[in-house]
């Protein structure tokens, strides 16, 4: 026991710590899916799901590692026990909403590569958490990870009917509005 | 049957390219997470763009000596499994070099792995070309990817904590914008490299159309 209680480990995961905005972990689908609200609300609830079974999925690897004494391999089987998580996930929805399929496009394969996953599996490991508290870390990350990205959509579907110089538009101002948003998370920190 | 292109670039153009025309960060603006999260400091940020190099040139190198003997419809998972590994071998050699370094670094070493840079590399060039403009190409991204790294990284620094590799540059008067090495600092300051990067690019487009319409009026005088 590290003596966090699982409230605290939860606010801490998505407030706090918020990995996108503290962590910079899942930068490419935040300024890639955050153009629409619809979106962005379907993809964090896809990055949730993925990133509670990977938890599980990190939580028995890391154990078994440990077990048979091959640290070195727990890179390697974490990205792999990932991408097999997601393409699940990928039939899945593709079998229930074709339409939410399509809005998502090339975002949900790229799930695999979206450093968030992995950061949590590996943070999860490195701070020693039990089996409720993995859960818990992951619920609260997936649920920052839509936090941050529904309040960037919402702001961005404002901003697209604002005329901008054709020099700031695209990634720049996206990212200043991140650095906005970013200092705005920081004031979460007097909660810890 | 072969899936290589051939290519008309010279190899000189092929390590270019990656630095200025097609700079991963500031043109593609691939491999964010790191761009952000280790450049607070000068030092963090070279040696990430290094390590970063370091398995770009080496998964690029495997996967296009490769090319013919992985199928296509698992060649995704085999390129992820070979970043992987090469990203285990830098984890080690720098907990080896500079524990130190490994320590501030943390868990981002780890995430090399699922940098979009690398295997976007190894999906759009390294399966389709050969072994040297390959081995050239991972060098001129990582080269790029490291020089954008390390231009975020000194600004963050030097304007953060007054200091360029831990070494004081200003008087002692100088009140540190401590904003900058915050996370917020790194949105801010990758902002306002590719506000630059836009500006350049717009004067050059400029530039370049009101040459050609120079020369068409000229045309059609004579």
């Amino acid at each position: 026991m590290n003596g966090e209680s699982l409230a605290e480990i939860f606010i801490n995961a998505s407030l706090i710590n918020n990995f996108v905005l503290a962590y910079f972990l899942g930068i490419c689908p935040f300024l890639g899916v955050s153009a629409k609200l619809q979106t962005a609300t379907r993809m964090g609830a896809a990055v949730c799901f993925v990133m509670l079974v990977s938890s599980v999925c990190a939580f028995v690897i890391h154990h078994l590692l440990v077990a048979v004494n091959a640290p070195y391999l727990q890179l390697i089987a974490y990205i792999v026990v990932i991408a097999s998580t997601v393409q699940l996930v990928e039939l899945f929805i593709r079998k229930v909403s074709p339409a939410l399929f399509r809005a998502l496009g090339i975002f949900l394969p790229l799930i695999t590569t979206n450093c968030a996953i992995l950061g949590l599996a590996l943070f999860q490991t490195n701070k020693g958490y039990n089996f409720t508290e993995s859960l818990v870390y992951a619920l609260g990350a997936g649920l920052g990870f839509t936090l941050a990205l529904v309040l960037m959509a919402g702001i961005r579907e404002k901003l697209a009917l604002a005329s901008l110089p054709d020099t700031v538009d695209g990634a720049a101002i996206s990212l200043m509005i991140a650095g906005i948003l970013s200092l705005a998370f920081m004031g979460f920190a007097g909660l810890g | 049957m072969s899936l290589d292109k051939t290519t008309t670039q010279s190899p000189a153009d092929e390590f270019i390219k990656g630095l200025w025309r097609e700079n991963p960060v500031f043109v593609q603006l691939l491999g964010m997470c790191p761009v952000l999260a280790v450049t607070n400091s000068a030092l963090n940020a070279l040696t990430m763009g290094v390590a970063t190099t370091f398995v770009l040139v080496l998964s690029n190198l495997l996967v296009s000596c490769l090319r013919h003997f992985i199928p296509r419809q698992v060649r995704i998972a085999t390129f992820i499994l070979i970043i992987a590994t090469f990203v285990t071998v830098v984890d080690y050699l720098i907990q080896a070099i500079s524990l130190e370094v490994h320590k501030s670094l943390g868990a981002f070493i780890y995430l090399i792995a699922v940098n979009c840079l690398i295997l976007g590399r190894a999906e759009a060039f390294a399966s389709r070309h050969r072994v040297l403009p390959s081995l050239l190409d991972g060098l001129g991204m990582g080269v790029g990817f490291t020089l954008a790294l390390f231009c975020m990284g000194s600004v963050r620094e030097l304007l953060g904590s007054g200091a360029l590799f831990g070494v004081g540059v200003f008087s002692d008067n100088y009140q540190p914008w401590v904003v900058m090495i915050l996370p917020s600092g790194g949105f801010f300051t990758l902002g306002a490299w590719l506000l630059l990067f836009n500006r350049i690019k717009q004067r050059r487009e400029k530039r370049s159309t009101s040459l050609k319409s120079e020369v068409l009026e000229a045309g059609n005088e004579r």
